[in-house]
């Protein structure tokens, strides 16, 4: 039995050379496709501007130019907060998918999305003229406290499977934190403001908000990459990387910090967009294997470019609505994972 | 071996009966509280001697239907859920992973967008039309997860859980664009479904869900023994002269079957059908023979127990019991998970 599962092991991480290509292909071509969209979403709004402002503001910016500033203010925010969230989500799935070598693992079962939203309730309940500002640093608050909880849960539980234990305990972490903020939500009367967070979005950015958010990314994606080769490891099993004198403690603590950081940056401005971290790490692993030093700068990319094509389409299908941009991610997104689970069937 | 087998029987009896006391013991609790306490004596009186005060109607048409809806469902989603677990191989099924409730909480979305939120408790009509969506959804989005899946005659659990999961975020997006679109009060009504609760009560939904619940959960555990066979690798089971196939559909459609007639009444309460199996295989261990009716046991008494705490705890309103179940269930599950290896 052990063997036949180290065979298979073995068998997973010899994937086809074309996987390969297609890594590098993702990674050496992705900034474009990233700059093309960028230029597409700042074009993109209630009133669209040329690509010759668009050019002009960046380079030539001329503050009595209102284009110039809706630009600045408004648009630019916005389009590098979309990189941010989608790149940030899509890593700490990647991350959390690898660690726990369970296909139903997203960020949000380690507790961050539940413990923010859960700290989000209590401040619109009973501080409701609270400002945008202190909402960011309460939701990391949150996200730190959701995470907390799940990792001494596992932490206190000795012996059996630490991967099962981690993702059952987050399940059951996120179900209680959830559970009471959707309490508060109906007892406050507040469950309709709640839900326009809880449906995740980033039109609202301001500029002033992503200086807290962006050094939060990047630092959680330099741990990420650190860490993929031991997260490739552990993706083999955890005996596996004991045997291969991993220090598994170490890779479950480093792993988990990287998840916090991005996610908790993430659901801060955006809310809760589920869908990205759930499936873009799937979709990764389906085009470039098993090789986590590949499908963790990958994802980043393919998770960055989704939404923010996602949140350009979220601009114009209602237009001037906006619609959830977590609702236009997986009504792009669940086809084409559809089909590439078809394809390529349950690995992990 | 024949030993542990007759242990294993003997521990089985005790821990069904201790689930059965416990049982009568929250009924009786629960009858008797709710927004008006009536004392036993007054129970006995208005339905076997003289009706004070016409406490009778109260009684039998609202919360004697209402509680053993609430064990009913309690028993099929805790079951279908432990089918799951074991058909997906993953611990972390719950009837939720084959599109059940997010088909369901779409179809009852869309019919509130669209009819305008007259359907919720009131008519005649309005009685069977309900579940009527919510199971049809229910099930359309399990057979389609089932043939999105399918490839070469063959249902492999991995693909399983993948093209649940797609399903359910596509289901799950839909769902929030409708409901951006409702004004607040349809919006707390469907938010109040999907949460869970047992909204609506009358004997007439008791009468259908038990009609299911009768065929499907002697079968369930008739088929226990497939059960137990399908965490083994699929060349080991098909040489043990399994036909894998035919017995995981047939797991598959009784696992749906209940979730879909238990969801279509209750609304989503899934994290009741993760944590009851769990329960159960913790204190029984891993034979389904033995497991899978204590997990129909805890599942209706943990069910009971949240519907009557989410009754009475806030007397102004009444907390989907989904939610109860979680603030409840999650904490002892937590401490399970502690305390075994």
């Amino acid at each position: 039995m052990a063997k036949a599962h180290t065979s298979k092991a073995v068998h997973r991480v010899q994937d086809q050379p074309y996987k390969k290509r297609l890594a590098y292909f993702i990674l050496g071509f992705g900034w474009i496709f990233i700059i093309l969209a960028v230029a597409g979403s700042i074009q993109l709004g209630a009133s669209n501007v040329g690509y010759t402002t668009v050019w002009k503001s960046l380079f030539f910016y001329d503050a009595n130019n209102s284009a110039h500033v809706v630009i600045h203010e408004l648009r630019l925010p916005r389009a590098i907060a979309a990189l941010c969230v989608g790149a940030g989500l899509a890593v700490s799935g990647s991350v959390m998918q690898g660690m726990t070598r369970n296909p139903l693992a997203s960020p949000s079962i380690l507790g961050v999305t539940s413990g923010s939203l859960f700290l989000m309730a209590i401040a619109y309940a009973f501080f409701p003229g609270i400002s945008y500002k202190s909402l960011i640093f309460i939701s990391f608050a949150g996200a730190g406290l959701g995470a907390a909880l799940v990792f001494l849960i596992t932490a206190l539980s000795r012996g059996g499977n630490t991967t099962v234990k981690l993702a059952l305990a987050g399940s059951a972490v996120t179900s209680l934190l959830s559970a009471l903020s959707t309490a508060i939500g109906l007892r406050f009367n507040i469950s309709k403001d709640l839900s326009y967070w809880y449906a995740g979005g980033v039109s609202s950015v301001q500029s002033s908000q992503l200086k807290y958010v962006i050094p939060a990314i990047i630092a959680g994606v330099i741990i990420a990459i650190a860490i993929s080769r031991a997260v490739t490891i552990l993706s083999l099993g955890e005996e596996i990387a004991k045997g291969l004198g991993q220090n598994t403690v170490f890779v479950y603590i480093a792993g988990i910090v990287a998840v916090l950081l991005l996610t908790g940056a993430a659901v801060s401005i955006a809310g809760m967009i589920g869908f990205v971290g759930l499936v873009i790490p799937h979709i990764t692993r389906f085009l470039v294997g098993s090789d986590y030093s590949l499908i963790i700068p990958c994802s980043a990319i393919l998770g960055a470019l989704l939404l923010i094509i996602a949140d350009d389409a979220a601009k114009m299908i209602n237009a001037p609505f906006e619609t959830p941009v977590g609702a236009v991610t997986a009504i792009i997104g669940v086809p084409f994972f559809l089909y590439l689970a078809r394809r390529e069937g349950g690995g992990l | 071996m024949e030993k542990r087998l007759a242990t294993d029987k003997r521990k089985f009896s005790m821990l069904c009966t201790i689930l059965l006391v416990l049982l009568i013991v929250l009924f009786f609790a629960s009858i008797r509280t709710g927004t008006m306490n009536i004392p036993f004596p007054q129970i006995w009186s208005a339905f076997f001697g003289s009706d004070v005060g016409n406490q009778r109607m109260t009684l039998f048409e609202f919360r004697l239907p209402r509680i053993v809806l609430a064990m009913l469902i309690g028993a099929g989603i805790a079951v279908s859920g432990g089918i799951l677990q074991s058909i997906s191989r993953n611990p972390l099924a719950d009837p939720g992973i084959i599109g059940v409730n997010a088909g369901a909480s779409f179809s009852v979305v869309l019919y509130t967008f669209f009819f305008k939120g007259t359907a919720f408790l009131a008519g005649v009509v309005s009685i069977f039309v309900m579940p009527f969506f919510a199971l049809t959804g229910a099930f359309l989005s399990a057979i389609l997860v089932y043939l999105l899946a399918k490839k070469g005659g063959s249902v492999a659990p991995g693909r399983l859980v993948l093209t649940g999961i797609g399903l359910n975020a596509a289901f799950n997006a839909a769902t929030t664009v409708l409901q951006m679109k409702m004004d607040p009060q349809d919006f707390t009504k469907t938010l109040t479904w999907i949460s869970g609760s047992i909204w609506a009560t009358n004997w007439d939904y008791v009468l259908v869900t038990l009609a299911w619940l009768v065929v499907l959960l002697p079968f369930a555990i008739y088929k226990a023994r497939y059960l137990n066979i399908m965490r083994l690798d699929e060349p080991v089971i098909t040489g043990l002269g399994v036909p894998l196939e035919k017995e995981r559909l047939k797991l598959l459609g009784t696992a749906v079957g209940l979730a879909g007639c238990c969801v279509a009444v209750g609304g989503g309460i899934t994290f009741l059908g993760l944590i009851a199996p769990h329960i159960a295989r913790g204190i029984m261990g891993t034979k389904h023979e033995f497991s899978l009716p204590l997990t129909a046991l805890i599942g209706a008494n943990i069910l009971l127990l949240a519907d009557t705490v989410g009754r009475v705890v806030i007397p102004s309103m009444e907390l989907p019991v989904g939610i109860v179940i979680s603030i409840l269930g999650a904490p002892y599950f937590i401490y399970l998970l502690i305390r075994t290896a």
